[in-house]
């Protein structure tokens, strides 16, 4: 199995290797290539994950390798996803080295687990797992398109076409994939935060507990809604909607690492080592 | 290769009145291929006329002779004094010519390096050759190798990237920041040349609805029915800059037409989409500080004519990688027209025979290992007389007059039938 987790971190690494190569020289076929590697990667974690899950019986993140290696896998897959609709190819070139470090940083933590917690069992659970970590990558996207779009808008601004403005989509389909990446980050987000909060019900007989992460995860959702809610209403586009989806992702990363680090509280397993 | 000739003249050495009297039209050049395949001294032909250069492309045996002709052909044909036009003519011959038709048709030799045009130009010229039947194995095989180094460079390099005129760049930019054009709506304000330019660039990319604002207001109503769009008051600009999206503007006015407050007072209203103007008037219509509003976009004439230039020096850089495609493709024709003599072809017919005997004697033999030693030199000899009685007459016939003049075809085929280049 070990061999399977190689052959990802290997995977977005070439990846990585294809879409820097195409950001440089603009062939086409080196993109294709990223991609697939891409989805080869994905898949080799794929089967690492059902594999976890057939074995134990519970979603595998139970320390900071696995936690990761679902992070990576998340984010990959919700490229992937984005790809089939919205055509940024060069947002691989922030996805695929993304994913590569992250798989980086998970293979030099232990994978052993530490005594498994019959805590993670059950259907609400495992969609509560999925549906967040999928918000999480959404909202990486955001960020990563984000960034893509100050660029690139710069450029335009300050009337100094550089290195990117070829190379970089037009700011109307980086605005709206940004877009599309924050309603889907939201969307599993909020799925995210009901499903657990069921299961809170289930098994602490409680809906909310002003747990940190709890409260984190509250005012992540409430930034990002406010986000939303300002672009539907007062079109809170381009520029500022790029920033917002930057400075969300930060405050989603404390909520993510952060809580977990600095201030303890339930969920804790999920980054031990 | 020195058998190639191109005679010709264009943009850098003749002035327009001498190109334009020896310009050929597309029945003119039918007929001058038709009277160029009667010449003795010439034995392919191929005639290119565009408004920047008049060229002729030929093979001859006779060089001078070949040339001579051709050049009071031109004189004769087109009426002039040959001594009008003798010193804007160029001529090159062999691989010069071939670098020249490459060149040409790659676009490096046109007035605007990487114009696209050119290529469809030289395919149409060459296929009236074919249909005059004026080109044959040599120019058929020059001007595919043409059309693919063409081809090449244009996918290799750069050369035909980006925009080098002021509406096309306001375009391409409009697409960075658009994305798509379809659909958009233009404000047309003012109405210069080069706004009209830019305008029609965009109905090309399919914008949608195009609103005119003219001081006065007849000379909109006449630029809206040019253009399918409908003329507004210059009064009402304010209104429909909440709707429109992209806003060209070309008036004589001496102070702003649109300043900044007016545009940030629209975006609440627009909803902050974003709005591109273009402003090629001078002195300036839009207030340059507008360009600092979130989703506005503000370019000005220098802004675009500075693009241009950087554009242009693209190409120019490019052209240097095009150049270098070029030279591998002079040396593979010359390559391929090396391998048109007479010798080299019997030679290499000779060796592939040969070739072919020496491997089915060996293994004959190895199977009749009975046979003594003077029967098998008898077998060996017999197979020897056997290759040079079968190649005797086809040798003979390469090497006389047999092919009436049209010996390269032969070689060309004989190349082919025995597969002499693999």
């Amino acid at each position: 199995m070990q061999i399977l987790f190689v052959l990802a971190v290997l995977c977005y690494m070439l990846s990585s290797a294809g879409y820097f190569a195409y950001l440089i020289i603009q062939r086409d076929v080196l993109q294709q290539i990223g991609f697939i590697m891409l989805a080869v990667g994905m898949a080799c974690q794929s089967v690492l994950l059902l594999w976890a899950f057939a074995d134990t019986g519970h979603m595998p993140v139970n320390n900071l390798h696995e936690t990761l290696a679902l992070v990576a896998w998340a984010l990959v897959g919700a490229y992937l996803a984005l790809h089939a609709r919205l055509r940024v190819k060069v947002l691989g070139v922030y996805v695929a080295p993304l994913a590569a470090f992250v798989m980086f940083v998970a293979s030099q933590f232990p994978k052993d687990h530490l005594q498994p917690q019959n805590l993670l069992k059950g259907f609400w659970l495992v969609v509560h797992i999925i549906t967040i970590f999928l918000g999480y990558a959404g909202f990486a996207l955001a960020c990563g398109v984000g960034t893509l779009y100050l660029i690139q808008e710069h450029g335009i601004k300050r009337k100094s076409r550089g290195f990117f403005f070829s190379r970089l989509p037009s700011l109307d389909l980086l605005d709206s994939t940004g877009y599309a990446c924050v309603v889907i980050g939201f969307t599993m987000l909020t799925i995210g935060l009901v499903t657990g909060m069921v299961y809170g019900k289930n098994v602490w007989g409680r809906f909310w507990g002003w747990d940190p992460k709890e409260v984190w995860s509250a005012i992540t959702w409430i930034f990002y809604a406010a986000l939303l809610h300002e672009r539907l209403t007062v079109g809170w586009r381009g520029r500022r909607a790029a920033i917002m989806a930057i400075v969300g992702f930060g405050v989603l990363l404390f909520t993510f690492l952060g809580v977990n680090f600095l201030l303890k509280g339930h969920h804790g397993q999920f980054t031990r080592w | 290769m020195d058998n190639i000739i191109l005679i010709g003249l264009n943009h850098k050495t003749a002035s327009v009145d001498i190109r334009e009297c020896l310009a050929f039209n597309a029945d003119e050049s039918r007929d001058a291929l038709c009277e160029l395949r009667g010449l003795a001294a010439i034995d392919e032909a191929m005639l290119f006329s565009t408004c920047n250069r008049v060229e002729l492309l030929l093979t001859a045996k006779d060089t001078e002779q070949g040339i001579f002709e051709a050049k009071t052909f031109l004189a004769r044909f087109k009426n002039i004094d040959l001594n009008a036009f003798e010193s804007a003519l160029y001529l090159h011959q062999g691989d010069a010519a071939v670098r020249h038709i490459f060149r040409v048709a790659a676009s490096l030799d046109s007035m605007m390096v990487g114009e696209p045009q050119i290529l469809g130009q030289v395919k149409a010229a060459y296929r009236s050759a074919t249909e005059q039947k004026t080109s044959g194995v040599i120019l058929n095989r020059l001007l595919h190798r043409t059309f693919f180094v063409a081809k090449r460079i244009r996918s290799e390099t750069g050369i035909g990237d980006h925009a080098v005129s002021i509406s096309y760049a306001a375009i391409e930019l409009g697409r960075k920041i658009f994305g798509d054009l379809t659909g958009k709506k233009v404000l047309l304000i003012g109405a210069g040349e080069m706004a009209e330019l830019a305008v029609e660039h965009l109905i090309r990319h399919k914008s949608r609805e195009i609103y005119v604002a003219n001081r006065t207001f007849q000379r909109g109503v006449e630029l809206a029915k040019k253009y399918q769009g409908s003329a507004i008051r210059f009064e009402e600009i304010n209104d429909f800059l909440s709707q429109v999206d992209i806003v060209i503007s070309s008036t004589g006015a001496q102070g702003f037409v649109i300043e900044k407050a007016q545009v940030k007072g629209v975006m609440r209203s627009r909803r902050n989409r974003p709005i591109f103007f273009i402003d090629i008037a001078v002195p300036r219509d839009i207030d340059p500080k507008t360009n600092s509003l979130n989703n506005v976009y503000v370019y000005d004439i220098d802004d675009l004519k500075d693009i241009v230039d950087e554009n242009i020096e693209d190409r120019q850089r490019e052209a240097v990688k095009a150049e270098r495609i070029i030279d591998e493709a002079i040396i593979q024709f010359g390559q391929w027209m090396d391998s048109l003599n007479v010798v080299p072809t019997i030679k290499a017919l000779r060796a592939k025979i040969n070739g072919v005997a020496k491997s089915e004697i060996q293994r004959t033999l190895q199977q009749m290992e009975h046979l003594k030693p003077e029967d098998q030199k008898a077998i060996e000899r017999m197979t020897h007389a056997l290759v040079n009685k079968i190649l005797h007459d086809p040798t003979h016939y390469l090497k006389s007059n047999g092919c009436q003049g049209d010996r390269a075809n032969f070689l060309d085929v004989t190349r082919k039938l025995f597969k002499l280049d693999e």
